[in-house]
């Protein structure tokens, strides 16, 4: 059992970190422009495939621009959406979250309330109506998701906050007369970070997935951007004679998420058997 | 439990006013409303007319108040795009996301209750340990991708299911399939960890004692016990699918109320995204209400909380 959690934790480190190696290092490992398009050169398949050139690793889409690019710079806007948007509604929720399980009574009834409300919000709809209002661009994208994705960050860091609030060693501080915020910033948040950071991975897939569902749309972020999502979008007029075009970009989206639940999964294990209940 | 009941309908109520500010606020986020729906190519003068035709020009509380208490008897006003009753148009495309909703859960269903119960039965044997890690394969998988794989192989090298509409039942199965996806892992674990659960109560020795039979004692006594907290998921999760049909009906070209909201939003016609989103909203919040009041009459424990 403990064998096969650990080499789960290790292969969705190994995916996330790869993604993220990729994307920090974009231009050296690919070496041709994603935006620069070649007519004459559309819809090439990939390498290994009949009527592939060894120029065009992962072929080439539509409007001719190089496969291969076009996905190490989409693995860019993934990771760039998904950590922006787990720091947004990270911190949006936690700060929620703390507040109600903290003080407790009235505020923690408004903040339940709050958490309830966001939840009957349609997601998807909502955050197709505001790109579509504000106008499609990154920044629009991670302000809207991280606005919209904190609840379950302050569900988690509400419950751990009254857990850890009756311990032992808050009573200690408050009896040494430290002010609510030394309390809070010091005392509290320092010992529920391991839950959250569980959370943390799971909003991280969930953002990516909704990035590329919002830009699959048409909503999200703006061509000529290789966002993954908008890769499938625009291979989607390919798709029956041109299998390759939309499993490339949907296959990598698969992975990346594959790998960022594994090490949630693997992390929420090990905190489990570690000493953090 | 009545006072559990009174409660309960507070809150739904007050979340249903919330979120009927936040529809309307929505649609004021751009800014001036007049210049989105005028388009951009129009003139100050197409602006002005577009603004007095749809009173835009008076002050927004007036707005605010007028519209809410029209969509209080159900009145959305006319949408800007479709020259129809937003209402009459709504209640036209419901049953469509209805069945592709009711589809989905009862394919979510169907997959995920099985598996949920082998594998707490085998409880961190080999097939508990695949199961575990097809739901998560399944948790990482694109919905609109999904579809998009579906419609290749079903739809163009079987020729099994037609590809997009809504002709027949066979028009569901896709859409329906994608969808019940999104729901299994985590109606799985749920069922899973119920049944853990209840496999280790007090009950289930007594009943192992009295010599009642493996196959009974599974399903009369410890599935019992483990689907109360399934039953409210699975609430929540029908909640979830019609509100991410948007997506599904979008790939099928299913034209429910998810393709009608995706139309309207891209049409810049208001009144209709408004009375979607409050829709689905309050659909949402009906369902999680009745899953919680069920949940009160079948364990008298939670009336008291």
């Amino acid at each position: 059992m403990k064998g096969w959690r650990a080499w789960g934790l290790w292969l969705g480190a190994f995916i996330v970190g790869f993604t993220l190696f990729i994307a920090i290092f974009a231009p050296m490992v690919a070496t041709q422009d994603p935006f620069a398009q070649d007519l004459s050169k559309r819809l090439v398949p990939p390498s290994w495939m009949e009527g592939g050139r060894s120029e065009h690793f992962l072929g080439t889409d539509g409007l001719g621009r190089d496969y291969f690019a076009r996905l190490v710079y989409g693995a860019r806007i993934s990771m760039l959406i998904g950590i922006a948007t787990v720091v947004t509604s990270g911190i949006i929720g936690v700060a929620f979250g703390v507040v109600g399980g903290f003080f407790g009574g009235r505020i923690d009834d408004i903040v339940l309330f709050t958490i309830t409300a966001r939840l009957s919000i349609p997601l998807i709809l909502v955050a197709l109506a505001v790109v579509s209002l504000v106008g499609s661009s990154l920044t629009v994208v991670v302000a809207t998701l991280g606005l919209l994705l904190w609840d379950r960050f302050a569900v988690v860091a509400r419950v751990a906050t009254m857990q850890v609030r009756t311990l032992d060693y808050v009573a200690a501080a408050w009896s040494a007369g430290c002010s609510q915020p030394y309390i809070v910033m010091r005392e509290i948040l320092p010992n529920i970070l391991s839950p959250l950071a569980v959370v943390a991975t799971l909003e991280m897939a969930l953002a990516i997935l909704l990035e590329a569902a919002l830009s699959f749309l048409g909503l999200g972020v703006p061509p000529p951007l290789p966002s993954w999502g908008l890769m499938i979008a625009e291979a989607k007029d390919y798709m029956f004679f041109n299998p390759w075009v939309i499993m490339v970009p949907g296959m990598s989206l698969f992975v990346l998420v594959f790998g960022i639940n594994l090490l949630g999964d693997g992390l929420r294990d090990l905190l489990r058997t570690g000493r953090v209940a | 439990m009545l006072q559990f009941l009174a409660r309960r309908l507070l809150v739904a109520l007050l979340v249903c006013l919330t979120v009927l500010t936040f529809a309307f606020a929505l649609t004021r986020l751009a800014g001036d409303l007049a210049i989105s729906i005028a388009g951009p190519n129009s003139t100050a003068a197409d602006i002005e007319v577009v603004r007095k035709a749809y009173g835009l020009d008076r002050p927004l509380v007036e707005q605010f108040f007028d519209w809410v208490s029209r969509a209080m008897v159900g009145d959305f006003g006319r949408s800007y795009f479709f020259r129809e009753k937003v209402s009459t148009l709504i209640f036209s495309r419901l049953p469509i996301t209805l069945t592709l909703g009711l589809v989905g859960l009862g394919i979510a269903l169907s997959v995920a209750l099985p598996l949920g119960v082998i594998s707490a039965l085998r409880e961190g044997r080999p097939i508990d340990r695949i199961i575990s890690l097809v739901a998560l394969l399944g948790q990482a998988m694109p919905s609109f991708w999904l579809g998009l794989v579906l419609m290749i192989t079903f739809g163009l090298h079987l020729g099994w299911l037609p590809i997009s509409g809504t002709g027949t039942w066979q028009h569901f199965v896709m859409p329906g399939v994608v969808l019940a996806f999104s729901a299994i892992p985590a109606l799985m674990r749920l069922t899973r960890s119920g049944m853990i659960d209840a496999m280790s109560a007090d009950y289930i020795r007594t009943a192992r004692a009295k010599g009642l039979s493996r196959t009974s004692i599974v399903l009369k006594h410890a599935a019992r016990n483990a689907a109360m907290p399934v039953v409210s998921i699975a609430a929540v999760q029908l909640g979830f699918m019609l509100g991410g049909s948007i997506v599904i009906e979008t790939v099928f070209a299913l034209h429910g109320v998810g393709f009608l909201a995706w139309e309207s939003i891209s049409k810049n016609d208001f009144p209709t995204v408004q009375a979607v989103v409050l829709l689905l909203a309050i659909i949402y919040t009906l369902l999680t209400l009745g899953a919680d009041l069920l949940n009160a009459v079948l364990d008298p424990r939670l009336r008291a909380a």
